[in-house]
């Protein structure tokens, strides 16, 4: 009897041998290409580590022309911006793919499912272009009406330029929902039938089988797809700098401009001289690369805990 | 597999085919995104005339510099000179050969069609010192015009760029306040207001806010039609930014020019001078490894400082002083191979 | 009975809810699209797909040279990108469950974190660098980077769904492991896996960023994987920041063919993927 299971011994037969070995090898393929990009970055940004040392994660000041660099304003812009686009996103998205899954009509569900992945192919400066032009004009009498009346919240201050934080958040949370619905929509069908009548079967409304069963059942597959549209909004760079307003004052409101870490090398990169200066921005090329892998972690944790929790709930 | 095979041979067939079909480019140059326009036209124009195809590429100023650095590129584009210590960094010696000069405009959103500023009002918005326009010191300036109280909200360049490199090299001469907190870069510290990025970046934030003010290159304020401010120079008239005033500006700073081409053309001397001008750049290196590339390079060069002038006014570019054009001339000729 | 009904009508309320989602996602969504189109379609003329750039103020001028060009450099991306993505993503969906696998995962989803224009400096010095010049290959295996992690991941979530039944099933027959992934759940899970790739490619058909320092661009129309070559992306960004109208307008229209293009391409690839007993559909 061959080994049925993943984890389980493996069959000996030389054709799975060598598939296994070939597949493997380009898995590894993939660490070798994670170790080479870390080793870019911290090969590139050496000169900045030495000079300016851990402070340079809480200095505020960042003026090219003094050589002063702090990255703070661009890690918190960067986690701000990032929190909204994934607040914003991830509920429309889940809902958007639960109807695409179980309740379009088949007519509707290919040509919405072709439009939600166009998205993803439009080049970052038309969303830049299109969030300056029109997004942003929008947002301006949104921003004065909330200005004028709930200004005693801490996030609604500021002037109603349209530009800001908020703007950058709507224009990131735009741009993943194709990659968070497109996901999700494929797990959510995948789920088994079995489940769905077993879950019918006991009584439970279609609302109660797909919030339950369902959704837990794709679970890691729904994270996985909220951990990629999630590194792909820690990572934008042109659109974002469009609407964000490129600001290196720290501020809680979400109107008031802010600044990324990604748009700072778009902005500044290409024009950069100087062997300090431009190792300086592969140093917040290398912050990025080291909060992505920590809110990766920080996610894959919470998984973690959900599924031990609910595999002790049920005992499967 | 003899699938991959098939592929594999095609590839391969494909690529020689083309590599001995199409003859590449035969210089390769990148950098500024200023001159692009214009060196996109110089080529084309270039080609018909010599056959010889050309590639330059607007990746940006800073870009251009280190792939020059990097020996990936035969010449650079940018719109600031190298530093002294820039220029060490460098594995040899650069040549610079300013193309073409443009201007800085000051463009504002308010519903005058003129205003005027001199020079420390200027700096005291850009500085954050002067928050609103009913100021006395702006209203003292412009008599007969009731200036609304709207905070000004000034609009900078995000991305870096000669752009801002020029408006603060401006900035800097000056005002000895601006000099000591932000200082003249391509990117800089800026003590107030909102970065869009690209020109189009804050055409938009000035375009879209009452109040707003902000710079932006002659071309695309022209194009775009926003309102420019009138600007005090040196010599103390008020002009708006044109063409003309950008090359008088240049023909102002002759005698700097001739003892360092890296030097400064703001704030320069003369009546007519508008005075927020700067030059782009072409860079090479001094000493050319390939002889063949030493001789398209200096061909090209000398057309463009010389027939290629022709075409700068159309896209809104001040073309070279023929002072400026014989200076270059002598820069090129000391082009030689290793 | 009253507790049902209170639950009947949850439900109603819960899944008009995910309507209105999908409705609210949906907006967006094509106002993105109907922009692009307004501003794009009056330039997308004979002369766009047959011409190279003319200089400003000349009429007439198109993108050929990037049409190819993208055309050239997505498609070196995809034979590098796709094998080893799906090679990548079956590995990790079928013998996935080590820590090595773990590791690959975290590092798939760090990479797709890294900003796009870090693929072309991790590409900068090794290929363009020895070379002494910007390649069309370069550019293809910066785009490689940023697809790789994509595929990848995406194909282990699809192919994790396949229910292990199947592979059971084919095992118990006697197929070999090989067989079983290549013929029985690869192509179960054919649709989702589509997706993933389709995902993938439609991502890197539009990024600029990566292509700077390697591919480059070019004015002139070029073929040669071993020189600098011009894409879509970084020719509309080019015509996008120029003060110029007419380039504006060559912009949108060249923002309007990648669209459509990749339309095409999603289109083609769900045709000959159908299959009737697609898992994942």
């Amino acid at each position: 009897m061959r080994a049925l299971h993943p984890g389980q011994p493996w069959p000996p037969t030389r054709t799975d041998r060598l598939f296994r070995m070939l597949i493997w090898s380009f898995a590894a393929g993939l660490l070798v290409l994670c170790a080479l990009i870390l080793w870019v970055l911290v090969s590139h940004s050496w000169p900045a580590l030495q000079r300016f040392g851990p402070s340079f994660l809480w200095q505020t000041t960042w003026d090219p022309v003094a050589e002063q660099f702090g990255a703070l304003p661009f890690i918190y812009g960067t986690l701000l911006t990032a929190a909204i686009a994934l607040a914003v996103s991830v509920p429309l998205s889940l809902g958007a793919a639960i109807f695409l899954a179980e309740l379009a009509p088949t007519w509707l569900r290919t040509p919405f499912s072709f439009v939600i992945e166009l998205l993803a192919a439009i080049p970052s400066i038309i969303y830049g272009l299109w969030g300056l032009f029109v997004l942003v004009p929008l947002l301006k009498p949104v921003q004065a009406f909330l200005i004028e009346h709930c200004s005693w919240i801490p996030l609604f201050r500021g002037s109603p330029y349209g530009t800001g934080n908020l703007a950058a958040g709507l224009i990131l949370a735009i741009m993943i929902t194709p990659i968070i619905t497109a996901i999700s929509r494929d797990v959510i069908l995948a789920v088994p039938r079995a489940i769905r009548e077993a879950a019918y079967a006991l009584g439970a409304t279609r609302w109660e089988t797909i919030r339950g069963p369902v959704l837990h059942y794709g679970r890691a597959g729904i994270l996985g797809a909220v951990l990629l549209a999630l590194g792909r909004a820690l990572g934008e760079t042109m659109a974002v700098t469009m609407v964000i307003g490129n600001s290196t004052k720290i501020s809680a409101s979400l109107f008031d401009p802010g600044y990324t870490m990604a748009s700072l090398l778009a902005n500044e990169f290409t024009e950069a001289v100087g062997e300090t200066y431009v190792s300086v921005l592969l140093e917040i090329g290398l912050i990025l690369f080291v909060l992505t892998i920590v809110v990766n972690a920080l996610a894959r944790l919470l998984l973690w805990k959900v599924t031990r929790d609910a595999g002790e709930a049920m005992k499967e | 597999m003899t699938r991959k095979k098939v592929l594999l041979g095609l590839a391969t067939g494909l690529f020689l085919a083309t590599s001995a079909a199409f003859a590449a480019a035969s210089l390769n140059g990148a950098g500024a995104t200023f001159p692009y326009p214009l060196y996109s036209k110089w080529i084309d124009v270039y080609a018909k005339a010599t056959g010889v195809k050309i590639n330059y590429q607007s990746i940006g100023s800073g870009g251009g510099i280190q792939q020059l650095k990097a020996k990936t590129v035969d010449f650079a584009g940018s719109d600031a000179p190298l530093s002294d210590a820039e220029q060490k960094e460098m594995p040899a010696k650069v040549l610079h050969i300013p193309t073409v000069f443009g201007a800085v405009a000051v463009a504002y959103n308010l519903p005058f069609a003129r205003l005027y500023l001199d020079q420390p009002t200027l700096a005291g918005i850009f500085l954050g010192e002067i928050k609103n326009w009913s100021d006395p010191k702006i209203k003292a300036l412009n008599k007969g015009i009731t200036l609304p109280n709207k905070p000004i909200l000034v609009a900078h360049r995000s991305d870096g760029s000669g752009t801002t490199y020029i408006f603060t090299d401006y900035l800097t001469a000056i005002s000895p306040t601006w000099a000591k907190k932000a200082g003249k870069g391509k990117s800089v510290n800026w003590p107030v207001g909102q970065g869009g990025k690209g020109n189009e970046g804050v055409a938009a934030l000035v375009k879209g806010n009452e109040g707003a003010i902000g710079y932006v290159e002659l071309a695309y304020a022209l194009k775009n039609g926003l309102r420019v401010m009138h600007l005090q120079n040196k010599a103390g008239a008020y002009l708006p930014p044109t063409l003309a005033g950008t090359t008088a500006a240049a023909s102002g700073r002759l005698a700097a020019l001739k003892k360092d081409i890296r030097a400064s053309l703001v704030n320069a001397d003369g009546k007519t001078a508008y005075p927020i001008v700067g030059a782009t750049y072409l860079m090479v290196y001094q000493t050319q490894a390939k002889g063949e590339t030493a001789t398209e390079l200096v061909k090209f060069l000398k057309w463009a400082i010389t027939s290629g002038q022709a075409y700068a006014k159309d896209l809104l570019y001040a073309p070279l002083p023929a002072d400026l054009v014989a200076i270059n001339q002598k820069t090129i000729a000391t082009i030689v191979q290793k | 009975m009253r507790q049902v009904r209170r639950r009947q009508w949850r439900s109603r309320l819960m899944l008009a809810g995910a309507s209105l989602c999908a409705l609210l996602c949906a907006v967006p969504v094509m106002a993105v699209l109907l922009y692009v189109t307004i501003k794009g379609i009056g330039s997308v003329n004979w002369d766009f797909f047959t011409q190279i750039q003319k200089p400003v103020g000349e009429a007439g001028g198109g993108m050929k040279h990037a049409l190819v060009g993208s055309l050239i450099v997505v498609g070196g991306a995809s034979l590098v990108g796709l094998p080893v993505g799906l090679a990548g993503g079956i590995y990790l969906a079928e013998f996935g469950e080590g820590r090595f696998a773990a590791a690959v995962r975290f590092a798939a989803d760090t990479i797709n974190g890294v900003p796009s224009i870090v693929a072309g400096l991790v590409i900068w010095p090794l290929v363009v660098v020895p070379m002494r010049s910007f390649s069309a290959i370069a550019g293809s295996l910066a785009l490689a980077i940023i697809m790789i992690p994509l595929v990848m991941r995406t194909t282990e979530e699809m192919l994790r769904l396949v229910p292990r039944s199947q592979r059971d099933a084919a095992l118990a027959v006697g197929a070999t492991r090989a067989r079983t992934t290549l013929s029985v759940v690869l192509p179960a899970a054919v649709g989702g896996v589509v997706t993933g790739t389709l995902l993938a490619l439609a991502r890197i058909a539009g990024e600029t960023a990566p292509l700077l320092f390697t591919c480059l661009g070019n004015q002139w129309f070029s073929l040669r994987l071993d020189h600098p070559i011009a894409t879509l992306p970084v020719q509309i960004y080019t015509y996008a920041i120029a003060p110029f109208d007419d380039w504006h307008r060559q912009a949108w229209a060249g923002a309007l063919v990648l669209v459509s293009g990749t339309l095409l391409v999603n289109v083609l690839a769900r045709v000959a993927t159908r299959r009737r007993h697609d898992f994942t559909r």
